[in-house]
């Protein structure tokens, strides 16, 4: 995988993850192109593009796009379900998530991307297994935080 | 975290009215954040925005930079930072406070630190050096966290040259007790496999172990790594085959826990990963293939339920189906999947079966036949995707009866398309389709007129190129010729009467080359020149094109005709303050006047004539003589210069950096070096030179292209002049060897009359002109018609299927284990420790006895006698051995030796390695360097009792040239003798190490044929030879090469002579040569042989050597690289 993007319908940036060295402009031009092209698209249509060089694959979950850029010879069915098992995820740990979860804690988003993709290739397939990684983590400084701690939440969840 | 409030909220409305009540006020580290959120949405304009964004910047940069700040704070002053990035503002202050973050923080801080580090730094950025120490601290940490963290970011990005630093302790990790951190270091160290293969080479065999990790997911994270190196070195990797096959079949069966389920079916990324692994192993090799075809086979059939996992699974394995060895049954059931997805209402699928039809189609043009009505829908598809895949699909199928069909689909689209890359990659494939298969020639000039308007300027400019050379070549009939550039004349004219100025310049650029040389052809060409003439008052034509257009009137104007209009040209540019245009018009006004010089200089029709382009320009050796006599400072070429200017500094890194530019590099080795030439082409571009290489089908034609002007290419007439008038035309220029069989285009052919059916009538009709000639012998085909298919670029056809009955493979590189070879010998020769000129020379003379008169051809054949010292089946030998103190083994070794060729005699020969043994025959090899070449010697020995004939070895290698000396490939040995084979080797690619891959057929009397395979591997210092140069020799050569890498190698010794030394370790383990050594540089020079340079620089820096190497052939500058750092290593 080139990159992942997850960009709103408005075409707000809410998260970038980027696998290969590139330059901080094309970044922002190829984001800027991308979100253009999938926001413009329907629907009903394909969730696959031949873009430059790279093949993109992306999915709407609610208002949010999740967009991947994937080399010409990888498979796009298993790549929509990358994105599907990373909303799982997110919707695990933050309990049945929204934007606004990302939004606000953009960078758990994160942790839990770094956890589950690692250098571009899925890391650990099992759910289960990245979010323990992730408690395990956070675990390290909810001592010192507030009482509300996130995995109080999540036995409320 | 206030994010359980948050939680309760869904729509931001509520949240925002809630917290101007209560979250405002509040300090907490989060809600500054949130506030900042918050306000950003508030906000009507982008200008606000900015504003508010700065002034959050400021404040995050006044905090951050005070001492009294705490890493907690830091870390909420890192996630702001972030995230006014995310909104495309610079933050590049705080770069260095989430190094220091990463490096100061415990626990979440160091965390938000690496992640901060991560999304603002990429690999090239120089503060990274600074995350080194924290990185390897971290990786040292007794923290499981911090070190799954410290490899997380050290996979997302790193220093390529700093891998070296932490590379140990990432491979200490693959040892790690948790499955999570092995599991993280294997994935790091495919990160570095993929940024800088050379560094991680030397740990293969622990990528192995990870392979066979106990954990099924460090075994699948190892899989990528194998990936990657199989689809480099199929062969390196077959013994792997049924390895993979049974992982395989485990994760299919459902053996693996149910951890890694995935919505109830099993370990899908693994399946999916693996069968991609099966896919390269199994090209072109049956007996690979043959392992797989059950649990391919298993795999369809477990691939049920109806979800896209199941479907993704599916799609991996037709594709798989059809890239391996072919077998019958699996081709069905993959064709009927296919069949499910093209049929498949959900798009997704829809796309994917027509990229797989795509895929098989050439295999297996009746599926498409089969599936017809559905291209037809998806051809009008309002997903412009479907159409252009289905587009892909019919790009595939043409052939000469339904190419004006598909040609015209596919313009219909471009007409449409917006996107360039499509464009540029569709115009393409619409061209070659016009060029293979064109039906007539009114057909031809008005697709490739549409061609050029629709492609414009975007184009590959090779596509212009070959559609005028193959005007100015013609065919076999002179008059086909004359009619089809009269046609294009015609058609050309009827544009410029229409709208000139929505045609693109390319396409003027044709239209005025195509006037000028064959308007001729018609009558008026008063009315051809009046038209050019408006071409150049257009505002919008570009002086390039105007160029054409004058070069163009110029082959016209003779004859007295549109005498005003050239005048009043001539008028116009004679004085323009644009030099090439002034130059051409004052060309036109000569010429114009003068129509002997004319006759001569731009003889009409003569275009395809070859032309001497004398590009060493000697017919001005005269005027330089009495210009240098006459005082004048001899010309230097500009590297010379360079190199002058960069002597007066002595030897410094600085002018290496001021490199030329590309253009003049490339022209510079071939020819002589001349300022004239460079500014001639440089006057002449028609074309640009700097085209852009987009991928493509187009990539086989772009090798003509950096040609273009080269000196076989036409420059319109005889003589370059000794007339004061240098004449130049702005022609097209292609080289000859730019498009290989022009002739037999089936232009020539006579047309086809094919009835073009209206795209607009019905679909069946379309689909019978689609399809037509797809399958002849098809029930399916819909067409009456059936005429033999002319596709042109049908797949390799697949070998017979028949095989030998019984084929070993045994792949064997030097450093593995020689059991193999035992018992043959006895013993472990190879372990022996031979000093091989000891053995050499005390066996001379044997060899001299032993030695047959075929030796001198290369093959040498020794029957075993009583006195000979071959092989040693039994201890008599050492009688016959000079040398009575050698042990066996060495003595084993050495019989061998004597049975190198003759002309190896003096030579070293690297040791003897077994490449593979059966109950017959072993095959043993070893190589000889000499001054110009590598050569490889295969001994074949026969241990039955019986004589082998027609022993067929054949020997083949991605990176190695090789070829046979001898004779003959086939050899026969008799029983308990020795045959030699001797092969040259050369560098086709430079490679870490080069391996050739040989394959013996061989038939034992009264036995079923048999074959061996076996490798042999050897390192690329083989064909290193030191190059001498002088060092002006080299400040020139450095100038000149583009590829180079950079590296820091550890010293060998602290002392004075530290850089001497080392570079003395260099000389003699690689065979280089030391240039120069001044103070602490030192330069060396090689050669990869044949004659492939490659230059080092060396400078001694803080403790260690900077090595700087170059070359003009890619990778030889990385591979070297890593035989200069094992030299010091091992040292």
């Amino acid at each position: 995988m080139r990159f992942m993007l997850l960009f709103s319908r408005q075409g707000k940036l809410r998260l970038q993850k980027w696998y290969t060295a590139t330059a901080e402009r094309d970044k922002k031009k190829m984001v800027r192109e991308l979100m253009q092209i999938v926001l413009a698209r329907k629907p009903k249509m394909c969730s696959f593009l031949e873009w430059r060089d790279l093949k993109i694959v992306y999915k709407r979950y609610a208002s949010l796009y999740f967009c991947c850029a994937i080399e010409e010879q990888d498979n796009e069915l298993i790549t929509l379900e990358v994105i599907h098992r990373f909303v799982e995820l997110l919707d695990k740990y933050f309990g049945s998530v929204c934007e606004l979860d990302i939004i606000f804690n953009f960078e758990k988003a994160y942790f839990i991307l770094d956890e589950f993709l690692m250098g571009g290739e899925i890391q650990d397939t099992s759910k289960k297994s990245v979010l323990k990684a992730i408690e395990q983590a956070d675990l390290l400084q909810e001592e010192d935080e507030s009482p509300r701690s996130v995995l109080e939440e999540m036995g409320l969840a | 975290m206030s994010d359980v409030v948050e939680k309760t909220l869904t729509a931001l409305p509520s949240l925002l009215s809630l917290d101007s009540l209560s979250g405002s006020t509040t300090l907490s580290s989060t809600s500054k954040l949130g506030n900042l959120i918050r306000g950003i949405t508030e906000l009507t304009s982008k200008h606000e925005e900015e504003k508010l964004i700065q002034r959050e910047l400021t404040s995050i940069k006044e905090q951050v930079s005070s001492p009294n700040t705490s890493t907690r704070q830091m870390k909420e002053l890192m996630v702001r930072a972030i995230y006014c990035e995310m909104l495309g503002y610079e933050a590049s202050f705080s770069y260095i406070h989430a190094i220091k973050l990463a490096q100061q923080g415990t626990g979440l801080e160091k965390r938000v630190g690496y992640l901060a580090v991560s999304l603002f730094l990429n690999e090239s950025h120089e503060l990274l050096l600074l995350l080194v120490n924290t990185v390897l601290k971290d990786l040292q940490s007794t923290n499981l966290i911090e070190v799954c963290m410290a490899l997380t970011v050290v996979s997302q990005m790193f220093p390529k040259d700093m891998i070296p630093a932490i590379l140990p302790l990432v491979e200490e990790k693959l040892n790690h007790p948790k499955e999570i951190i092995r599991r993280k270091a294997v994935l790091a160290l495919y990160k570095f496999y993929l940024i800088a293969p050379n560094q991680v080479q030397h740990i293969h065999n622990k990528f192995r172990k990870a392979l066979c990790d106990k954990d099924p997911g460090v075994m699948a994270a190892s899989l990528h790594i194998y990936f990657q190196m199989i689809q480099e070195n199929p062969e390196g990797y077959k013994d792997l085959t049924s390895s993979f096959v049974t992982i395989l079949k485990q994760v299919v069966g459902g053996k693996l826990p149910m951890d890694f389920n995935y919505h109830s079916v099993p370990a899908p990324w693994m399946q999916i990963q693996l069968l991609r692994i099966l896919a390269i192993l199994g090209r072109n090799d049956q007996s690979s293939s043959e392992i797989m075809y059950e649990v391919l086979d298993e795999s369809l059939r477990r691939a049920e339920i109806n979800h896209n996992i199941t479907y993704a699974i599916l799609y991996e394995c037709v594709k798989c189906i059809y890239t391996i060895h072919p077998k019958s049954e699996l081709l069905e059931k993959a064709a009927k999947c296919i069949g499910n997805f093209v049929l498949s209402l959900k798009i997704n699928l829809k796309y994917l079966g027509l990229k797989a039809l795509t895929y098989v189609v050439q295999q297996d043009p009746k599926l498409a036949l089969q599936h017809q009505m559905t291209i037809i829908e998806c051809l009008d598809h309002s997903d412009l995707l479907i159409k252009r895949e289905t587009l892909e699909l019919l790009f595939r199928i043409t052939n000469a009866q339904n190419v004006s069909v598909i040609v015209e689909k596919m313009l219909e689209f471009l007409r449409v398309n917006k996107d360039d890359y499509t464009t540029i990659d569709l115009v393409g494939k619409v061209a070659e389709l016009a060029e293979k298969y064109a039906p007539d020639n009114e057909w031809f000039i008005e697709t490739m007129s549409t061609v050029f308007s629709v492609g414009g300027d975007k184009m590959q400019p090779d596509i212009p190129n070959s559609f005028l050379k193959l005007l100015s070549e013609g065919f076999d009939s002179v008059e086909e010729d004359r009619k089809l550039r009269l046609f294009a004349v015609d058609s050309y004219v009827s544009l410029l009467q229409g709208e000139p100025g929505k045609l693109p310049q390319r396409f003027l650029q044709v239209i005025s080359w195509v006037l000028g040389e064959y308007s001729y052809l018609r009558e008026e060409l008063d009315a051809v020149l009046r038209l050019l003439a408006n071409l150049l008052d257009m505002r919008s034509t570009s002086s390039e094109t105007k160029s054409w257009v004058l070069m163009a009137m110029t082959k016209l104007c003779g004859g007295g005709a549109g005498v005003s209009v050239i005048r009043e040209v001539c008028e116009t540019y004679g004085s323009s303050l644009d030099t090439v245009l002034r130059q051409r018009a004052q060309e036109l006004q000569h010429l114009s006047q003068d129509c002997e010089l004319r006759a001569r200089v731009l003889p009409r029709g003569a275009g395809l004539e070859p032309l001497e382009v004398d590009s060493s320009l000697s017919f001005l050796d005269g005027f330089v003589s009495e210009a240098l006599a006459a005082g004048a400072a001899p010309y230097k070429p500009p590297h010379q210069r360079q190199e002058e200017l960069a002597q007066t500094k002595a030897l410094s890194l600085e002018p290496y950096g001021l490199s030329l530019p590309i253009s003049m590099s490339s022209c510079s080795i071939a020819d002589r070096q001349s300022p004239t030439l460079l500014s001639v082409s440089s006057g002449l571009s028609g074309e640009s030179p700097d085209l852009s290489h987009k991928g493509g089908t187009t990539t086989l034609k772009l090798d003509g292209v950096k040609r273009v002007w080269g000196r076989e290419g036409y420059l319109s007439q005889r003589e370059p002049v000794e007339e004061p008038v240098h004449v130049e035309v702005p022609s097209p220029v292609v080289s000859p060897s730019q498009r290989g069989g022009e002739a037999d285009r089936s232009h020539s052919q006579t047309p086809t009359p094919t009835a073009t059916p209206q795209p607009e009538q019905e679909k069946q009709q379309l689909a019978s002109s689609l399809f037509v000639g797809l399958a002849s012998q098809s029930s399916v085909c819909l067409m009456g018609k059936s005429e033999s298919t002319t596709q042109r670029f049908r797949r390799k056809a697949r070998g017979p299927v028949s095989s030998p009955a019984a084929s070993e493979q045994i792949s064997n590189s030097p450093v593995s284990t020689p059991s193999t070879a035992n018992h043959l010998l006895g013993n472990n020769f190879l372990d022996s420790n031979i000093t091989s000129d000891l053995s050499v020379s005390s066996l001379e003379s044997t060899s001299q006895l032993s030695r047959g008169p075929a030796a001198a051809n290369g093959i040498c054949e020794v029957e075993l006698t009583e006195s000979s010292p071959a092989l040693p089946r039994d201890n008599a030998v050492a009688a016959a051995a000079p040398a009575p103190h050698q042990d066996p083994d060495t003595l084993k070794d050495a019989c061998l030796r004597s049975h190198l060729p003759a002309e190896f005699s003096g030579l070293c020969p690297s040791d003897i390695t077994p490449l593979c043994t059966n109950q017959t025959l072993d095959f043993l090899a070893c190589h000889l360097q000499k001054e110009d070449s590598v050569s490889l010697v295969v001994f074949i020995y026969n241990s039955s009792d019986s004589d082998i004939q027609q022993i067929l070895l054949e020997l083949d290698s991605d990176e190695l040239e090789v070829s046979c000396v001898c004779g003959s490939a086939v050899q026969e040995a008799r029983s308990h003798s020795v045959a030699v084979c001797q092969y040259s080797l050369t560098v086709k690619r430079p490679s870490v190490h080069v391996e050739v891959v040989g394959m013996a057929s061989y038939r034992c009397p009264a036995e079923t044929p048999q074959s061996a395979r076996f490798s042999y591997k050897l390192p690329l210092t083989s064909f290193i030879r030191p190059l001498t140069v002088s060092t002006e020799e080299y400040g020139a050569m450095w100038l000149d090469f583009s590829h180079d890498t950079k590296q820091k190698l550890t010293l060998r010794s602290d002392g004075r002579e530290s850089l001497a030394d080392t570079l003395d370790v260099l000389k003699k383990k690689l065979n280089l040569h030391v240039v120069e050594i001044i103070g602490t540089e030192g330069i060396v020079a090689c050669r990869l042989l044949r004659d492939q340079p490659c230059l080092m620089h060396c400078r001694l820096h803080e403790g260690s050597l900077s090595v700087w190497l170059r070359s003009p052939v890619p990778d030889l500058p990385d591979c070297l690289m890593y035989h200069c750092q094992r030299a010091l290593q091992e040292h």
